[in-house]
Order: structure tokens, then C-alpha cells, then sequence
């Protein structure tokens, strides 16, 4: 009898076991499944790249085609519009991107000109001068400016910076372009000014207490520490800051369509009109286009000198702000 | 050795010192003096207040923003906790050497030659040449370094390093040195050579020395002042408080009951 | 043994005030420069604001129009579509008559009179009588939208002797003033219709439609990728040289400039794909690829932020690593991934470049319902109307902007507020 009700009680368990068994295994199957579509994702953000430089280089191989290397790299002339003689390639222009490379570091250097100062001297400020209280008030008004859609600075250079620049510099006698280049850096500076602090203000933080008492032991003040010590020992990784904010500044498309020049110029004059590669590749692709004429072929091509351009500063300013966070590890 | 009343006079007198970190009350009723040309040990268990009273005595505790500090300590009779005292000032009087050795991101002659430099003590090159020179001897690391001055810093061993910052602390010229556990980050030879030189500067300096070790504080230091949760529970000549200690947890901790 | 030289109190305490002024020169630099940035900001909002806040308001006309049968419908069928194609604008050139017999008869000023009044007035007139066919044949006073030019004068934008209005018209329009038919009336049309070639009828209506519809595309896409990337990049991923790839991909993509992105949306999508132009299916996919790295980077903190204890607790007992993860790591990461998305969100209704790269940027005049009607976005929209002549255009421009930065408000500050409300300290 005892043995009936164990042998009993045995089959109910080995049924539930086997019927636990069973979910189990399609819990496992469904996880599976689950991870498979985890892995797929995290693919995505890989076959982005991929479809980057492929495009890129597809159709810049396709542009070359038309366009020697020769011509597109160390041409002095860009016009894309107009055929300079008959018998040219393509027959629509000249695509030399001399100018246009020296146009983009003219903006970036006007910008960086105003970020870099400015946002170093503000993350010094916060991370080292501001008490809680100041700090978290400034940054998130430092992070709004960060939040300003490009498009509406660039409307903002051409509403007020760009007027005010052409009628200081006209009151002191200097011929300016209404569409200068020190209009659209001042502009795009601005923009960048948060970049470069909050970067900045995250190494200056990360420099190790100990540093600093050592100063102040000597009898260092505050901005001495700060000048001797501080900055030197956060160099590298200010400079990954100040690297980030350029690779910004040469992608930005938005302020300088709006409010830098569309004819190229090759000068070195902020107060002229200048032309940078993304205004090219927006006025190339806007516009009545045939979708196989070296004119948005060249798009492509500036596109990919600018992903190039990007993709080195932002891999070696983020190799040296990951130096440097080992350093002080 | 010159045997003037002001060296008799104790170089640093703290009366009634409290400190808090926020509502901790981490240091209670402080009174100590700190004699002229003696090591003074401070030693007692991890969180004995031994390192926040050290701190007390060149201000580095007002870096601390929720610390606060009561009660009146005197530098050769002046308050240095009076709304008038330069930091600067006092910390060029009172130098400091930290747990860990901590040299700037720049040479080794640029360590040394720094402080001399924002104060303004060189007067030439030659000047800070002979300052960097002498401070170095004086911290026993000349030999090693005079080669490769301009080398970084932060290329030496951890006792060179320990004494780069000694040297970098000499080179001031101040009056009294604080030193926070200086020995403990550093290999037992290391120990050695940093003993034997705080022995030496104590010719010039008055030394203050926090430590964890009891052998440490036995070797170097004339006075010993044993603090306890935050009470300072005896001072004394170092070989009476270790041989015939007053208060009986004085006497575990040094027969390592307390630990 | 004495130190031969000279104390160093002396020397140091002359240097005192000298340092103390540099400490001063100093920190004024650091509050400057914060400074410097805080008006930059004020300066933009004011000037965009005081610029575009007149875009809100819009000068009306009243007219007392008849609606005539035998102009509007001579058939008498009622057949709507007789009155959708009927000759409205006659209508308001005679209510215009009835108030100025005196320009009626010569032709320059019956043009100079009509271009008082909107274009649109005639639109308006058509849709109050497809509304109502029974309004045919009565009359009644209607306000009808000014013409922009007016409107920038009633607003001072334009000056009197500007010489855009001769002597006739400004006595026209000084009588109208004179009589209470001019009015400045909220400027509805500016949040109910698309774009248009006329300022005063141009509406944001469909270029906020056209970011809706491409911002939901982004949702979709980003939202589930990102956060299953960072599921696997944080909980499940081996670390290897792999994995390690995909890490500095992603930390990359999120730098590459977003006129590149455009670039990969008209090679890949448009070109390849085959996709429709202009459709914000496809900005929505340029978007969404943009936005994921700002998802995953979000989503791998939040669930970095959740303690190992929580998942060790779960797997203690019996649970599989996915268990854990699907129903204790991730509900209690999910405000934190929620504030990351709604900030990539914002991010992407913000961008312009990548949209104009894949033709968002044409004129569109009808509100986009779907995901492949051509359509523009807020953001292209501010731009194509600040590339715009017309005066009016401007206050359009800075009212859009006005517009954006509301949505881009609301949409930062319910980030900020969940973060705090759900803010946990482990």
C-alpha cells in the first residue's frame, strides 16, 4: 500500500519533472532566439560603417572616373557650375577642393578661435572655481546652447551676427562680404563652446586631488595650481576636447549653408566670402540634379574626405582622452 | 644648535580644536604643542583624527568644503586660522608631504625648483640652480637624479619620488613640515632612507609626522602624541609614552590591542 | 647649523599682493568667458524671439462680401464641383469695389486695390461655401487675411515712404483703418496649413506633420535596436577584440558629422533601395541611424547603473541570465533608457543636413498623411524660409524656430523630470 502511494506519488513527480523539462527546454530555444536578435542588432550599428564607406568610396570611384585624383585633390579651382573650357571632363565645371579645404579651415579655425578659449576657461571655472550651487546653474545653460538645432544658429548669423559684423567692420573702414567667414565661425564657436567645456571640464575633474594639494602645500594660489598643474597634467586630454570640437566644427553643415558663401574663394581673409565642403555638397545635391553627373558624383567624393577627415581627429582625440583616464586610473 | 628662548617657545600650539565633517565630529578637544627642531609623532588607529589634525595645521582642510574647523591654533604665536592670514603665506611656512608621492606632470629639476618659482625666492638662474641643487642633496636624492634632471618626474621609483617631494618641500625654506604617513606607500629600504632623512632635517625643520607604524614613530620622533576616536589621548616624550604609557588604551594600542 | 641664506618671509610676502591679483584677473577670466556664453544665448533667444513673435499675429480685412450666385454658380446645381472651381477672387475684387467705387474703374488701381488682400482671401471665401453651399447668395462680412506686404507695414516692419505702396494704396488702407475693418487677429493659418508661396498663408502645419512622421520611423527603429545592442553589449556580449570593434564603431558613429548620414541615405536607401524621395519614411531611417548610438550609449549606462546584486539575486534563484535581464535589470534600467531616447529624440528633430540630402527640402504645400507623402520637417521648413526674399518670411522663420525650441523644451524637460522622479540611489 505505502509502496502504491510512493510509486504514485514517484509518477506524478517524474510527469511534473518531465513536463518542466519540456518549458525549460522551449525556454531555452526562445532564448536563443532572443540572443540571435541581441547579436543581429548590435550589428546594425556596424553595417551603418560599412554602408558609409562603401557608398562613399563607390561613388567617389565613379567620380574619379569623370575627375582625375589629380585635379580633385590639389586643384586650385572649384566651379562646378560652369564648363572653364570645352573640351573639359565631365563638361559641368572644375572640382578642385583646394579651396574649399582651406575655406572649411578658415571657419574652423575662426570657431575654434572662440571655443577653445572660451571653453576651456569656462570648464577651468566650473571644475575648479564654482561652488555646487554656481556649477549647477551654469552647466545646464552651457548644455542648452549644445541643444540649439544648427539651423537656428544659422539663422541667428544671418539675423544678427552677420549685419553686425559687416557694419563694425565697415564703421572702421574694412570692406566686408555679407557673408563672411568671420560671421559663420564666430557663430559655429559658439556652438562648440559646450563641447569643448563639458569635455574639458570631465579631465580637469578627473585630475587626481593629490596633484593638486601638492601645490597648494607649496603655497601655490588657486590659478597657479591650476596654470602649472592642473592643465598640464590634463593636457592630453584637453587636447582630445579641443580635437572633438574641430572635428565638429568641419562637419557642420547647417550655419555655414546659411550663413557662409557658395562661390569659392581661395583666401585666407575671415572678413571675405568663403565656401566650405559641406555647403558644396548641399548646393551639389539640392537643386535640379541628374543623379550620374560628376556634380553629385562629387558630393560623394567631398563626403568622403570629410569622413575621413573626421573619423582621424575624432580617433586620436578619443585614444587621448582614453590615455589619459588610464593615467590617473 | 643655537639655544635661543624662541626655540624653547613651542612652534605650534593648538588649543580646543574641533572638527567636523559635516555632523561628524571627527576631532574633539584638541590641545597639543609642537616643539621647535623635534619630530613630533601623531600615531594612532585608521580614523583616529591623527591625519585630519595634521591637516589642520597648514589649512588644507579648508580644500574639504563640508569640513569645518574650530578652536585656535598658533604659529609662533599667531592665529593662523585669523580671516587675515594668507594661505599662501602660511603654507610657504608650513610645508607638506603626502601620503602618496605625488610629483607634478614635469621634470625633476621643474618639481623642485616650482615652489622657489611662484614665491618669487630665486633671484637668477644660478640662484634656483644652487636651491635645486642643495634641496635635493639635503633630501638625499642628488645622486641619483643629478644626470637626468630634466627627466620626468613621474619616472622615478616611489621612494625617489617620496623624496622628490621632500626635496620639493625644502626648497621653500619653510619652517615646519607636515608629513602624512610618508613611508607608506614605500618598500622597508625606501622607509629607511626617508627615516634617516627626516632625522637630518629635523636639524633645520620642525617635522610633524603622522604614521601607522609605532617602530616608525619610536625611531624618528622625540614626542609622541597617541590620538584615539577622535580624542587626543596622551602626549609625551616618544620613550615614555611607549615604555610607561598614562592611560590604559594608550597602552593597548601599543601592545596591539587596538589596532 | 643655520640656513646662510636670507629667510624667504620677507620676499614671499612682497609677491602676496601681486599673486592675489592674478588670482583675481583669473577668475574673472573663468566668469567671463561662462558669461560671454550666457549672452550669446540671451542675445539668440531675444533677438529670435522679439523677431518672430509678430509671426503669431496676422492683419485681417473685413469685407462685405456678396456671395453672388450668378458668379459662383450660374447653373444653380450646387455641385461642389462647380464651387470649388468657381471664380471667388471676383467676389472679393467686387466687396473691395463696394468699399472703393472710386478705383473700379481704372485697371492699375483695381490691381494696386487687389493686392491689398491676400491670395489666399479667395481660398478662404471657397472654403466657407463648401462648407455651407447655403451661404450662396447672401452677404456677409468676412475677414480675410491681408496681404504680407500689408501686414509687415501695419506692423512697422515696412516704412510708409518704402515706396512698395503708392500714394493711393497707403490712403486706402488709411481708410480701411479709419472705418474698424483692419484688425490684427491670432494668426491661426500659421499652425493649420503647409507651406505656401504667400507668407501670410505659409503654415507649419506640414512640416511638423513631416518631423512627426519621421521622428516615429526613428522611434520604431532606434528605440528597439538601441536598446537590444546595449543588451548585448552590456549583459551578454564576450569581451573580445569583437566586441571591442563595435564599441569604438559606435562611439565613432556618434561623431560622424550628420550630412554623412544623409549621404548613406541617398546612396543606400534612395539609390540602392529604391526608396521614394522626399518621404519621411526615409529621413526617419537616416534619423534612426543617427540617433542609435545616443540609445545605446544611454541604455548601457542605465543598465551599468542597475547593481550585479539584483541580477545575482535572480539568477540565485533559478532564473537564466535572460530571465534576469528581461524582468529585474531592464524594468529598472527603463526610466534611465527612456530619458536617453527622448534626448536622441530631441537630437533628431533638430537635424537638418541628412533630411535635405534626401530631398526634404522641396516645396510642399499639401500636410503629408502618411509616411510616403513628400514632405519637409520643422527644421528644413526654418531653413527654406529663411533662404525665402520676402520680408514676412523672416517672422515666419523665427516663428517656426520659436516652435522648435518649445518642442525641444517640452521634450528636455520630460527627460530632466523623469530622471528625477525615478532617480534611485542604489
Amino acid at each position: 500500500m505505502a509502496q502504491a502511494v510512493a510509486a504514485a506519488e514517484g509518477g506524478e513527480r517524474s510527469s511534473l519533472l518531465a513536463a518542466a523539462q519540456g518549458r525549460r527546454a522551449r525556454q531555452i530555444l526562445g532564448e536563443r532566439v532572443l540572443l540571435g536578435l541581441l547579436v543581429a542588432s548590435s550589428l546594425v550599428a556596424i553595417l551603418t560603417t560599412i554602408g558609409i564607406v562603401l557608398s562613399l568610396l563607390f561613388e567617389t570611384i565613379r567620380f574619379l572616373d569623370a575627375v582625375p585624383l589629380f585635379d580633385f585633390l590639389f586643384g586650385l579651382n572649384w566651379s562646378p557650375q560652369i564648363a572653364i573650357r570645352e573640351d573639359q571632363v565631365g563638361s559641368s565645371g572644375a572640382f578642385g577642393v583646394i579651396p574649399l579645404l582651406v575655406g572649411t579651415g578658415l571657419i574652423a579655425a575662426v570657431a575654434m578661435t572662440v571655443a577653445g578659449p572660451l571653453g576651456l576657461l569656462s570648464a577651468v571655472y566650473l571644475a575648479e572655481y564654482a561652488t555646487p550651487r554656481a556649477r549647477s546653474l551654469a552647466k545646464p545653460i552651457l548644455e542648452i546652447l549644445a541643444g540649439i538645432p544648427t539651423v537656428v544658429y544659422g539663422f541667428f548669423a544671418v539675423l544678427v551676427v552677420a549685419p553686425f559684423v559687416r557694419d563694425s567692420s565697415e564703421s572702421i573702414g574694412f570692406e566686408v562680404s555679407s557673408e563672411s567667414a568671420l560671421a559663420a565661425g564666430v557663430v559655429m564657436g559658439v556652438m562648440i563652446i559646450p563641447i569643448v567645456s563639458s569635455l574639458a571640464d570631465d579631465v580637469i575633474s578627473a585630475v587626481p586631488q593629490s596633484l593638486r594639494e601638492g601645490a597648494y602645500g607649496l603655497g601655490a594660489t588657486k590659478s597657479e595650481t591650476v596654470r602649472d598643474v592642473v592643465l598640464p597634467a590634463a593636457l592630453p586630454g584637453i587636447g582630445g576636447a579641443l580635437l572633438l570640437g574641430v572635428s565638429r566644427a568641419i562637419g557642420e553643415t547647417m550655419i555655414v549653408v546659411m550663413a557662409a558663401g557658395l562661390s569659392a574663394h581661395l583666401t585666407v581673409n575671415p572678413l571675405q566670402a568663403v565656401t566650405t565642403i559641406t555647403v558644396q555638397m548641399v548646393a551639389l545635391l539640392t537643386g535640379d540634379q541628374e543623379f550620374d553627373s560628376p556634380k553629385t558624383l562629387a558630393a560623394f567624393a567631398l563626403g568622403l574626405l570629410l569622413f575621413i577627415a573626421t573619423l582621424i581627429l575624432n580617433l586620436i582625440a578619443l585614444m587621448l582622452v582614453r590615455r589619459y583616464q588610464e593615467r590617473y586610473d | 644648535m643655537d639655544m635661543t628662548p624662541s626655540n624653547l617657545m613651542p612652534k605650534l600650539t593648538a588649543r580646543g580644536v574641533n572638527v567636523f565633517y559635516d555632523d561628524a565630529h571627527a576631532l574633539k578637544q584638541v590641545d597639543l604643542d609642537i616643539r621647535a627642531h623635534e619630530v613630533t609623532a601623531l600615531i594612532g588607529p585608521s580614523g583616529c583624527g591623527k591625519s585630519t589634525f595634521l591637516r589642520c595645521l597648514n589649512r588644507m582642510n579648508d580644500l574639504i568644503e563640508i569640513c569645518r574647523v574650530d578652536g585656535d591654533i598658533r604659529l609662533d604665536g599667531e592665529d593662523i586660522y585669523d580671516p587675515a592670514v594668507d594661505l599662501v603665506y602660511l603654507r610657504a611656512r608650513i610645508g607638506m608631504v603626502f601620503q602618496k608621492p605625488n610629483p607634478f606632470p614635469k621634470s625633476i629639476y621643474d618639481n623642485v625648483a616650482y615652489g622657489p618659482k611662484i614665491h618669487g625666492l630665486a633671484r637668477s638662474r644660478a640662484d634656483m640652480d644652487e636651491i635645486v641643487v642643495s634641496s635635493l642633496e639635503r633630501a638625499g636624492l642628488w645622486d641619483e637624479v643629478k644626470d637626468r634632471l630634466e627627466a620626468p618626474a613621474t619616472g622615478l621609483s616611489g621612494g625617489q619620488q617620496q623624496r622628490l617631494c621632500i626635496a620639493r618641500a625644502i626648497a621653500v625654506r619653510p619652517e615646519v613640515i607636515l608629513m602624512d604617513e610618508p613611508c607608506s606607500a614605500l618598500d622597508p629600504i625606501a622607509t629607511a632612507r626617508i627615516e634617516a632623512l627626516i632625522d637630518e632635517l629635523k636639524q633645520n625643520f620642525t617635522i610633524v609626522i603622522v604614521t601607522h607604524s609605532m617602530q616608525q614613530a619610536a625611531r624618528v620622533s622625540q614626542r609622541t602624541a597617541f590620538f584615539h576616536l577622535g580624542n587626543l589621548v596622551e602626549v609625551g616624550d616618544t620613550d615614555t609614552v611607549f615604555t610607561r604609557p598614562v592611560d590604559p588604551r594608550t597602552e593597548s594600542y601599543i601592545s596591539g590591542r587596538i589596532g | 647649523m643655520t640656513d646662510p641664506r636670507q629667510s624667504p618671509t620677507e620676499t614671499i610676502l612682497a609677491s602676496l599682493p601681486r599673486r592675489r591679483r592674478a588670482e583675481a584677473r583669473f577668475r574673472i577670466y573663468g566668469i567671463a568667458a561662462i558669461g560671454v556664453a550666457l549672452a550669446f544665448l540671451v542675445l539668440l533667444i531675444g533677438a529670435i524671439g522679439s523677431k518672430g513673435i509678430g509671426a503669431f499675429s496676422q492683419a485681417e480685412i473685413a469685407l462685405d462680401v456678396t456671395l453672388d450666385e450668378s458668379v459662383l454658380d450660374p447653373s444653380g446645381t450646387r455641385d461642389p464641383e462647380t464651387l470649388s472651381t468657381a471664380n471667388y477672387r471676383a467676389v472679393v475684387r467686387a466687396a473691395l469695389g463696394e468699399i472703393f467705387p472710386e478705383a473700379v474703374s481704372k485697371r492699375r488701381d483695381r490691381r494696386k486695390l487687389m493686392a491689398l488682400v491676400s491670395a489666399g482671401a479667395g481660398f478662404e471665401l471657397r472654403e466657407l461655401v463648401l462648407e455651407d453651399p447655403g451661404a450662396i447668395g447672401q452677404t456677409m462680412r468676412v475677414w480675410v487675411p491681408a496681404d504680407d506686404e500689408v501686414d509687415m507695414l501695419l506692423k512697422g516692419a515696412i516704412a510708409r515712404e518704402s515706396g512698395r505702396f503708392n500714394d493711393k494704396q497707403l490712403a486706402w488702407l488709411d481708410r480701411l483703418e479709419e472705418e474698424g475693418r483692419i484688425r490684427s487677429a491670432f494668426n491661426w493659418r500659421f499652425f493649420s496649413s503647409g507651406d505656401s508661396r504667400e507668407p501670410e498663408l505659409a503654415g507649419i502645419l506640414g512640416a511638423i506633420s513631416g518631423s512627426f512622421f519621421a521622428l516615429l520611423t526613428c522611434l520604431v527603429l532606434s528605440f528597439p535596436l538601441g536598446v537590444m545592442t546595449a543588451i548585448y553589449l552590456e549583459e551578454f556580449a564576450p569581451r573580445n577584440r569583437w566586441t571591442d570593434l563595435i564599441e569604438i564603431n559606435i562611439n565613432n558613429l556618434a561623431a560622424v558629422p550628420s550630412i554623412v548620414f544623409g549621404l548613406l541615405g541617398l546612396a543606400i536607401f534612395l539609390g540602392f533601395m529604391g526608396l521614394t524621395r522626399s518621404a519621411p519614411l526615409v529621413g526617419g531611417m537616416v534619423l534612426a541611424l543617427m540617433t542609435l548610438p545616443t540609445v545605446i550609449i544611454a541604455t548601457r549606462a542605465s543598465l551599468r547603473a542597475v547593481p550585479p546584486s539584483i541580477r545575482e539575486a535572480a539568477i540565485g534563484l533559478g532564473a537564466s541570465r535572460m530571465q534576469a535581464m528581461l524582468h529585474h535589470t531592464l524594468p529598472l534600467a527603463m526610466p534611465g533608457i527612456m530619458t536617453g531616447t527622448i534626448i536622441g529624440m530631441a537630437q533628431a528633430l533638430g537635424e537638418s543636413a541628412p533630411l535635405i540630402m534626401i530631398g526634404m527640402v522641396a516645396f510642399i504645400v499639401d500636410v503629408p498623411q502618411g509616411l510616403l507623402d513628400p514632405a519637409s520637417a520643422l527644421p528644413v521648413q526654418i531653413y527654406i524660409w529663411a533662404d525665402s526674399p520676402e520680408r514676412a518670411f523672416a517672422e515666419k522663420t523665427a516663428a517656426a524656430i520659436i516652435v522648435l525650441l518649445a518642442f525641444l523644451v517640452v521634450m528636455n524637460l520630460t527627460a530632466v523630470i523623469l530622471r528625477r522622479r525615478f532617480e534611485r540611489r542604489w
